[in-house]
């Protein structure tokens, strides 16, 4: 089985995220950027299916060359390699669009995406994808079986689960269960360094948003404190004051 | 010109999240002086179809039939395109659900549109200029994003716009949409859904715990809490990394962000992760021993306490709160 595994670049969960001219910029000054959590989630199941030889795990990026260090710790993890699509990922139009061009000329069985990357957070990759290629989609699956020609995933909605089968090839986003994520070991990040990483150049994307600029959060106001033996003032004060109850 | 709304349904049932689509769906015709078209897919009745015009819609396109009984995202996403195009909208609206952020992209692909996922507030529309804002970051921040195509896909977070009911029966319409085989390759084998709980996503009252309830023998105390006040339970990222609970109760940057009107913390530090899972929260409470657990800083309301001495009493205070109320 090939599987493709489309990975991204992204502010570690730690980093207090702040703005710069005139919160139009996002500062970067003292981040440190990781593979992106959910993705790495879709790798270490992309390299579970592929275990002993079944097949092969490709991992693919849309970035400039400042995303090496995220593609080399996917290969350290243990893909098999990795193509790098050397541009600034304008947005999840742009990021699909490139990514759709080079599975037309390189066809995989799977396709996996994180749920959503935790700095857009858009979860649009995966569709875009599954439309550009006219394949199926599923967002946000919590569990991937994989048979000889087709998958059971498990898909999470309101409330509950919905369990459906797809034929390859599909695309499919991955969250919190589908598998533990890998820690590379030695043997990984020694080899990570000579496996093929190959540099393509973007073909030319129209695209349709721009971020014009962000805002935080308004600050909340100083915390009410309420006495550990008066749980009856918080309840009065949730119904009367906040009106929430 | 028009606006479409997809108008989701759960089992036959539209939900709140839906209610607050339509609405905001509604003001969006009105900043364009149009019409406001909604699309339901599925078995759902034509009384509850048509009730979706006390939220602004004025007419529903019903679509049904064996094989779009239940989602199917590929198929869905195909008759949602063609709809919009035969109603000539420009806009399509959905609810950021499950599903909704399935439909999104692909309906983006289709219409050749700009997708604004994850929206909070209405657009601005200034001099053929569309901006809108959207959660960035995991809930750390928001951005204002200009969608430069001419149609445009809008996906809105639940509970973050008000319903408002303006009365108003939506005239019912049969809408017969073409779908190809390709579309129907994913099947659906089974649907588990839990009718005796409260989902987190759709919940107004969240109760979440974490670490300081020592073990997940102790969260029968965080269930009659929920239970008292219709809300939904959650938890702490070690609390699901260590099986206390189900990976989908897990609220912060890498489990689900919610922004219910009350989110109660309890036992949980608020590490910045978990924070921005819930910074769109209306309210916030916290109980915690700790007095220098930072979750303070963002709480509205808080407790210095002993999780184990507080809750029950909280429980105690909100069954006499509901006796008398």
């Amino acid at each position: 089985m090939k599987i493709l595994v489309c990975v991204s670049n992204v502010p570690d969960t730690t980093t207090k995220i702040t703005f710069t001219d005139n919160n139009t910029q996002f500062n970067t000054n003292g981040v440190q950027f990781i593979l992106n959590p959910y993705d790495e989630i879709a790798l270490s199941r992309a390299i579970e299916l592929t275990d002993g030889g079944k097949g092969t795990v490709t991992v693919i990026n849309v970035g400039e060359v400042n995303t090496e260090a995220t593609i080399r710790k996917a290969l350290a993890i243990g893909a098999t390699d990795a193509v790098r699509v050397n541009a600034k990922p304008h947005d999840a139009w742009y990021v699909a669009s490139q990514i759709a061009e080079y599975v037309k000329a390189n066809p995989f069985d799977l396709i996996l995406t994180g749920r959503e990357s935790i700095d857009y957070n858009g979860s649009k990759v995966a569709g875009m994808l599954g439309e550009l290629l006219d394949l199926p989609s599923v967002s946000i699956i919590k569990k991937l079986d994989a048979a000889d020609k087709e998958a059971t995933v498990e898909r999470e909605i309101e409330g509950g689960k919905e369990i459906l089968t797809i034929p390859y090839p599909f695309v499919a986003g991955t969250a919190e269960g589908v598998a533990e994520p890998k820690i590379p070991n030695m043997r990984g990040i020694m080899s990570a360094r000579t496996k093929p990483l190959a540099v393509i150049e973007p073909v030319e994307v129209k695209t349709y948003s721009e971020v014009l600029s962000y805002e935080t959060p308004a600050p909340r106001g100083q915390v009410k404190l309420v006495p550990a033996d008066d749980a009856a003032k918080l309840v009065e004060l949730l119904h009367t004051e906040a009106r929430v109850i | 010109m028009s606006v479409l709304i997809y108008a989701e349904n759960a089992g036959g049932k539209f939900k709140k999240s839906i209610f607050e689509a339509v609405t905001y769906a509604r003001a969006i015709a009105d900043q364009n002086n149009t019409n406001l078209v909604a699309i339901s897919i599925g078995d759902v009745s034509k009384d509850e179809l048509a009730a979706l015009g006390k939220y602004g819609a004025e007419k529903v396109l019903n679509v049904s039939g064996d094989k779009l009984k239940n989602f199917v995202n590929q198929a869905y996403a195909s008759i949602i395109a063609e709809a919009a195009k035969k109603q000539d909208a420009d806009i399509v609206v959905l609810s950021n659900t499950f599903s909704g952020r399935g439909l999104a992209p692909r309906l983006g692909v289709k219409l050749q549109a700009g997708v604004a996922d994850g929206a909070v507030a209405l657009p601005e529309q200034n001099g053929g200029k569309f901006t809108i804002k959207k959660t960035a970051f995991s809930g750390k921040a928001f951005a204002i994003v200009e969608l430069t195509s001419a149609n445009k896909v809008i996906a809105l977070v639940p509970n973050s716009y008000k319903v408002v009911e303006t009365g108003g029966t939506a005239q019912v319409e049969d809408f017969a949409a073409e779908t190809k085989d390709s579309d129907f390759k994913a099947m659906i084998k089974e649907i588990v859904r839990s009718t005796d709980k409260i989902s987190l996503p759709d919940a107004e009252i969240v109760v979440s715990a974490g670490r300081g309830l020592k073990g997940p023998e102790n969260w029968g105390m965080v269930e009659e809490l929920a239970e008292l006040l219709g809300a939904a339970t959650a938890c702490s990222k070690p609390v699901s990394d260590a099986g206390w609970r189900p990976h989908s109760e897990h609220v912060g940057q890498t489990g689900i962000a919610v922004s219910p009107n009350l989110y109660i913390a309890i036992g949980i530090s608020g590490a910045i992760q978990h924070l921005a899972g819930i910074s769109s929260s209306k309210v916030i409470v916290v109980i915690n021993k700790d007095p220098e657990a930072p979750f303070f800083k963002v709480a509205d309301y808080g407790i210095v306490g002993d999780a184990f001495e507080v809750v029950p009493q909280l429980i105690a205070a909100v069954k006499e709160y509901k006796a008398s109320a």
